[in-house]
C-alpha cells in the first residue's frame, strides 16, 4: 500500500500548530492618497521585480496617525502591482472593521519600527530571541560606543559601527558593513543575509573569527601579517581578503 | 539612601568574598554604616571569614520568606559596631532567593545603611544575577590569568544588559577592577598576566591591586578579615582600595617587584 493513499486514521494528528517567525516587508504608509502611493509602489518593483512581485506584505496604518483612508482600494491597487498583503497594523478601528471585510488579519501594532528612526541598541544575551521583522528601503546604522563583552551577541539590520573592543567570546553581526574602532577579539560576520558587498574594518584584528556572507575565516588561518594591525575584509570572487590598511 | 556595591567575577576562587569581608570592614572603619550580604546560598562562607558563624541564628532566605525580620537576622560585628552581617542560608539553594524578595530586604536595608556589600556567588546563574541586579557599583574581582579574566569579562557583558539600571535605562553600573592574588615576580617571569594585559583585555578602571599574600589563608581561617591586618601587604592594599573608592587619590601600589635592599640580598637564600 503506498503512503500517499493511507487512510488518516482518527487517532494519528492531520496537522500540528506550531508557531514561526519569518520575515516580512512592511508597508509604511505615510500618505493616504492612493495614486501616489501605487505610482511609488510600482517604480520601487520596478527596481527589483524577483523580489517585490508576489511577496507577501503587511501594511502598517500608524504612521497615517488616525488619517481616513480607503483601504478597499489601497489593497487592490497593491494587488495590482503584484504585491499581496497578508495582514494590517495601526490605524483606527473603522481602518480594522474594513480590514475584517477585506479578510485581512489585523496584527498587533507594537514595536513598529520605522525607517527613519534607529532602532534603540540592544545588547543581548544569546538566548534572546533578537530579530524584529522590518522591512525598509533605507536602514539606519547603529553605533555603539560601548565594549562588546564576551558572551554578548549584537545584531543589526544596517550597518554596525562600534567605537570600543569586541572581547573574546562576543558575537557582532550586520546584515551591513561592520566596522569596529578598538580591539576585535571575537567574532564578526558581515553580510549575514548574503550581502557579498559587506565589508569589515577594524582597527586591530585579534578575531577568533571573521566572516563576509558566510565566507569566513578562523583565527588559526588568519596571517601574521594581519595580526594585532588595521584591515580591511571584503570578498572578492567568493575569496574572502583581509588587506592592511 | 544606599550605595549597593556587588562584589562579582564569574569565576569562583578568586577573592569574592575575602574582598566583599575586607571591603564590608573597611568602609565601616572609615564610620559608615555598612552591611553585607552572601547570596551563595548554600554555600555560606561569609560568616566564617567574618569570624561570627556561631551567631547565626537566622539567615537572608528567613527574611525573604518572612519568617525573620531584617533585625532578628542581621549580626552585627565585634569588632566594628558599624558593621553587620545577612548571612546565607546553608540548607537551601539559590532558588531559595527571589527577585521581590531581594529587592524588598535591600530597600529595607537602605533605609539605615549607607553601604550594602553583596558578595556574589561564582558563576551566571540565578544567585549571581540577583546579587547584581540591583547595584549600584560593581567591584570585578580577577586573578591575572586567562580564564578569570574572560568570565570577569562575561560577568560585566551581564552587569551592562541584565542589570536594573540597564532595564529602566538608568545610568549603569559604576564598575571597578580588583585584581587579586598578583604576583609581581611571576609577572616577570611571563608566567602571569601583567596588570596592563588584563586593563587591555577588560579596558576597565582599576581600583586596586592586591598582592598574593600568605596572610589573606591565615585571616580566612582565623575569622578576621584581611584588612584588620595592617602589617599585611594584602591588607594594606585592600584599605588602599576602600580609599579610592571613598574618593581619595592614592598611588597604585604592589605592581612592581619589592626591591630587595642590602641585606636582603646578602642573606638571599
Amino acid at each position: 500500500m503506498s503512503t500517499d493513499s493511507q487512510p488518516i486514521s482518527a487517532s494519528s494528528p492531520a496537522f500540528e500548530f506550531k508557531s514561526g517567525v519569518i520575515t516580512i516587508p512592511v508597508l509604511n504608509l505615510f500618505s493616504t492618497d492612493i495614486n501616489v502611493i501605487t505610482h511609488q509602489l510600482r517604480e520601487k518593483i520596478k527596481q527589483a521585480p524577483e523580489f517585490f512581485t508576489n511577496s507577501s506584505l503587511l501594511l502598517d496604518l500608524s504612521p497615517l496617525q488616525d488619517q481616513e483612508l480607503n483601504l478597499a482600494l489601497l489593497v487592490d491597487a497593491i494587488r495590482n502591482s503584484g504585491m499581496r498583503p497578508i495582514g494590517v497594523r495601526g490605524g483606527t478601528t473603522s481602518q480594522h472593521q474594513d480590514a475584517k471585510d477585506l479578510m485581512l488579519p489585523i496584527m498587533t501594532s507594537q514595536n513598529s519600527i520605522s525607517s527613519k528612526q534607529a532602532a534603540p541598541v540592544k545588547v543581548e544575551i544569546p538566548t534572546q530571541e533578537s530579530s524584529e521583522p522590518v522591512a525598509s528601503t533605507t536602514i539606519a546604522s547603529t553605533v555603539i560606543n560601548q565594549p562588546i563583552r564576551s558572551g554578548q551577541r549584537i545584531y543589526v539590520k544596517g550597518d554596525l559601527i562600534i567605537i570600543a573592543q569586541v572581547s573574546a567570546g562576543a558575537e557582532v553581526m550586520a546584515e551591513g558593513n561592520i566596522h569596529i574602532y578598538g580591539s576585535l577579539r571575537g567574532r564578526a560576520l558581515a553580510g549575514v543575509q548574503g550581502d557579498e558587498s559587506a565589508q569589515i574594518f577594524c582597527s586591530d584584528l585579534q578575531a577568533e573569527l571573521v566572516s563576509v556572507a558566510g565566507n569566513y575565516r578562523i583565527s588559526e588561518d588568519l596571517d601574521d601579517s594581519n595580526r594585532k594591525t588595521p584591515v580591511q575584509i571584503y570578498l572578492n570572487d567568493q575569496a574572502l581578503i583581509i588587506k592592511n590598511i | 539612601m544606599a550605595r549597593i556595591i556587588v562584589v562579582t567575577s564569574g569565576k569562583g576562587g578568586v577573592g569574592k568574598t575575602t574582598t566583599s569581608a575586607a571591603i564590608a570592614m573597611g568602609l565601616a572603619k572609615k564610620g559608615h554604616k555598612t552591611a553585607v550580604i552572601d547570596f551563595d546560598v548554600g554555600l555560606r562562607n561569609l560568616d566564617l571569614v567574618l569570624g561570627c558563624e556561631r551567631r547565626v541564628v537566622y539567615d537572608f532566605v528567613n527574611v525573604i520568606n518572612n519568617e525573620a525580620n531584617l533585625n532578628q537576622a542581621l549580626i552585627k560585628d565585634k569588632r566594628c559596631n558599624q558593621l553587620y552581617i545577612l548571612p546565607a542560608s546553608q540548607t537551601r539553594d539559590k532558588d531559595a532567593l527571589t527577585k521581590e524578595g531581594v529587592g524588598k530586604v535591600l530597600e529595607e536595608l537602605s533605609k539605615t545603611f549607607k553601604y550594602i556589600v553583596c558578595d556574589s556567588p561564582a558563576g551566571i546563574e540565578r544567585g549571581a544575577n540577583l546579587a547584581m541586579y540591583f547595584a549600584d557599583d560593581a567591584f570585578v574581582v580577577t586573578n591575572p590569568e586567562v580564564s578569570s579574566v574572560r568570565d570577569s569579562d562575561r560577568m560585566l557583558g551581564i552587569l551592562s544588559s541584565k542589570s536594573k539600571r540597564a532595564e529602566l535605562g538608568e545610568d549603569p553600573i559604576k564598575e571597578y577592577l580588583l585584581l587579586s592574588r598578583y604576583d609581581p615576580k611571576r609577572v616577570k617571569l611571563g608566567a602571569m598576566l601583567s596588570v596592563e594585559d588584563v586593563q587591555d583585555i577588560l579596558s576597565l578602571h582599576l581600583l586596586g591591586v592586591i598582592p598574593e599574600s600568605q596572610s589573606v589563608l591565615s585571616a580566612s581561617n582565623a575569622g578576621e578579615p584581611i584588612i584588620l591586618d595592617e602589617t599585611s601587604d594584602a591588607g594594606q592594599a585592600y584599605a588602599d582600595i576602600v580609599d579610592r573608592y571613598l574618593g581619595e587619590d592614592k598611588p597604585h601600589r604592589f605592581i612592581d617587584e619589592e626591591k630587595k635592599g642590602l641585606f636582603g640580598r646578602l642573606f638571599r637564600s
